[in-house]
């Protein structure tokens, strides 16, 4: 961690120098005087702890439905970043969203009116992004984005409430849809659930692929939710005659989808190409070898060989049977560790840490990684990574390095 | 051009095999005992896991046959203990009882196999594709069409052909009569629901190769099933296989026809259904 000092805030440590400056010199006993230091002591500690009033967060993640894995990553990275730095002071409430746009509202109504949370960590749905947008920009209460991608949010639907650590739709797709141009493939076919979220990577990929001078040659949404067999949709791609194949799925969809790819025995005609969710860590051990060859763009890899994040990988694998973390919980400590840097810069309650959340960065896990004042969205590196097998075990090979990469304001006006 | 029919025409029929499967035990036990059992979406999810945790101990085919056996048992249990008694009450406890089992059903199987979705590999057998009218169908889906249909078949001949089939269709058809000529209705019935669950944990255990296994398949099964049930008449085994080719053809074709319509289409079919013959297509012909 930055600063293990805790600031001003903390009664404690006040009460800990007047302890210090009035215990009496070693040798020289004096029970007046330590009464009375340990009065002062006791009487101090009682008026500053307002002053120490814990912060509150709200957690606003699913713990169940189709995301609800990726509410527990996020969460055990969000208190990873807690544990790390060996906090006590911050209480965690836990709300489940589901992936329901009208369940998150009432959750974040409840974490901001009920619990008074002083800022609120979460959302992994788009559309319960958008959904609470407006409760919580009127709240003036911040939140911190540790999954949901809607561009929107840090684009013409910005707030100086909102910020986001985890990634854009924008963000992810347009580095790879101008990589894929340049790599000479001339025509793709596109898959995407049929919400806000697929729609808009689809969007951001496709307009960079056509600029590139890449041919999208045919568009698909699959109802979202609905959809488990994509057999009907990708017997559609292989009859349109395109080159690739370029998708978005995420959860219990994307492990069907790269298994259902290889049972029709697409590899040899169409290489599939994805937003990296699509063979994330979390999905690749049920996909097996059926991932080999998929290749993403996603802005962390488990695999990414730096010292903060073998640091990283080794802590969580060292509590996690071994198992690799997730880009989820990298987001869920990133969130964590944004927020204690607002904490430990002296921020106090809900406009404060709004103001300090924006100013903090760092080298984590994901590499390099600082706040874009002008929409409040992450800047960071995107990898373009391949699937492979590693001795029976698949893991993600990086083909390319995006650097920093940073979303236009796309209409943000931060009031 | 003709490639692509032919597939699409295959995933319909595959399609149609999975649904027949979650169907025919609703439907009978609607058509039969009057009961709207909603925990059926559950068995199938029961199916499914069971059938995954079987097979990572003995494989794939010790669990095709010891996973429907498991639900089976459990549809038994449940009947005799809890559904019986609600049975009796009308529809309402029905509905609540029955889908209060599914929440109870998600949070065991989410406690049990954890969040992350599972999967299940196709046995070596059937994990390849066959070269059919010049493309590559996957193996597995074909196995799944058979299997579906050798059970409409052999389901269809039991009820039209044979005493039991017989002894069921009066008992539906006039329970006290049927009693009193000393057919056991409620032994009967404890059977039929029986199958059914065995049928939705054997669609369970057979859907996993094709789609991953998540707590959430006991209700996205179920809805297409009900719709199945409506479409095809309740508690026809004709109705059951009707209503999933109709189901399967709609949903299959219209994903890749009429992309922008197709998650609506299949409504748009069951309200025509409700309108025009409200009993489903083919109830006329009981239990058959």
């Amino acid at each position: 961690m930055a600063s293990e000092a805790a600031g001003p805030r903390s009664g404690l440590t006040v009460a800990a120098l007047v302890l210090e400056r009035s215990s009496p010199p070693p040798g020289h006993s004096d029970h007046g005087a330590a009464m009375k230091a340990l009065l002062a002591a006791a009487f101090t500690t009682c008026l500053s702890l307002p002053a120490t009033a814990e912060t509150t967060v709200g957690l606003l993640l699913p713990a169940s439905g189709n995301y609800a894995a990726l509410g527990q990553d996020i969460e055990d990275g969000f208190r990873m970043a807690l544990a790390e730095a060996g906090r006590d002071d911050i209480t965690v409430l836990r709300e489940d969203t589901e992936a329901k746009p009208q369940t998150g509202l009432i959750r974040a109504r409840k974490l901001i009116m009920q619990d008074k949370a002083d800022v609120l960590v979460g959302v992994v749905s788009s559309a319960v992004l958008s959904a609470v947008r407006d409760v919580v920009h009127n709240a003036k209460t911040p939140l911190i984005v540790a999954n949901a991608g809607n561009s929107d949010a840090t684009g013409k639907d910005c707030s100086p409430y909102i910020t986001r650590v985890s990634f854009s739709n924008d963000q992810l797709n347009r580095p790879m849809g101008e990589w894929l141009a340049a790599q000479g493939v001339s025509s793709v076919y596109t898959l995407a659930p049929d919400y806000a979220a697929g729609q808009q990577m689809i969007g951001a990929f496709s307009a960079a692929f056509e600029e590139g001078g890449g041919e999208i040659a045919g568009v698909e949404f699959t109802p979202f939710g609905k959809t488990e067999d994509f057999g009907p949709y990708l017997a559609k791609a292989q009859a349109s005659g395109a080159e690739a194949l370029y998708v978005f799925y995420g959860g219990a969809d994307a492990i069907s989808f790269v298994k259902q790819y290889d049972s029709f025995g697409l590899r040899e005609q169409m290489p599939l190409y994805s937003v990296g969710f699509l063979t994330a860590p979390l999905y690749l051990r049920s996909q097996g070898e059926a991932a080999m060859g998929v290749i993403g763009a996603l802005h962390y890899l488990p695999s990414l060989d730096t010292p903060e994040n073998n640091a990283f990988t080794e802590t969580y694998a060292n509590a996690h049977d071994g198992n690799l973390p997730s880009e989820y919980v990298v987001a869920g400590y990133d969130a964590g560790r944004l927020l204690l840097g607002a904490l430990d810069s002296g921020a106090e309650g809900r406009a404060e840490i709004a103001a300090a959340l924006p100013k903090i960065a760092y080298t984590g896990p994901r590499g390099p990684l600082e706040i874009d004042p002008a929409t409040n969205n992450v800047v960071q590196n995107v990898y373009i990574f391949e699937t492979v097998s590693d001795g029976g075990r698949m893991t993600h090979r990086v083909l390319d390095t995006v650097r920093a990469v940073r979303d236009a304001p796309n209409g943000c006006e931060m009031g | 051009m003709t490639a692509f029919w032919v597939l699409q025409t295959l995933n319909a029929l595959q399609y149609a095999a999975l649904l027949f499967l979650i169907s025919a035990g609703l439907s009978v036990s609607f058509g039969l005992m009057g009961f709207v059992n909603l925990a059926h979406g559950a068995l199938y999810m029961l199916g499914a896991y069971i059938g995954i945790s079987v097979s990572h101990m003995f494989g794939f085919w010790p669990a095709l046959v010891l996973s429907p056996l498991a639900t089976a048992c459990i549809g038994a249990m449940l009947h005799l203990t809890l559904l019986r008694r609600v049975a009796k009450q009308g529809p309402m406890p029905q509905v609540l009882v029955s889908f209060g089992l599914v929440f109870i059903a998600v949070e065991l199987v989410r406690i049990l196999w954890g969040d992350i979705p599972l999967t299940l590999d196709p046995p070596a057998l059937l994990s390849s594709g066959v070269a059919l009218a010049g493309i590559s169908y996957p193996a597995y889906r074909l196995f799944v069409i058979a299997m579906g249909a050798a059970l409409a078949t052999g389901l269809y001949l039991g009820i039209t052909r044979t005493m039991l089939g017989a002894a069921l269709r009066a008992a539906t058809e006039n329970p006290a009569a049927a009693r009193s000529i000393g057919i056991r209705t409620e032994r009967l019935f404890l059977g039929v629901f029986t199958l059914g669950a065995g049928l939705a944990g054997l669609g369970g255990v057979m859907a996993v190769p094709v789609v991953s296994a998540s707590s959430s398949m006991a209700v996205t099964a179920l809805i297409p099933a009900l719709i199945v049930t409506v479409i095809g008449g309740m508690g026809s085994v004709t109705g059951a296989i009707a209503g999933a080719l109709i189901v399967a053809v709609i949903e299959v074709f219209g994903a890749a026809l009429w992309p922008d319509a197709s998650a609506v289409l299949v409504y748009l079919v069951l309200a025509a259904v409700l309108i025009l013959r409200p009993q489903g297509l083919l109830a006329g012909t009981r239990a058959a």
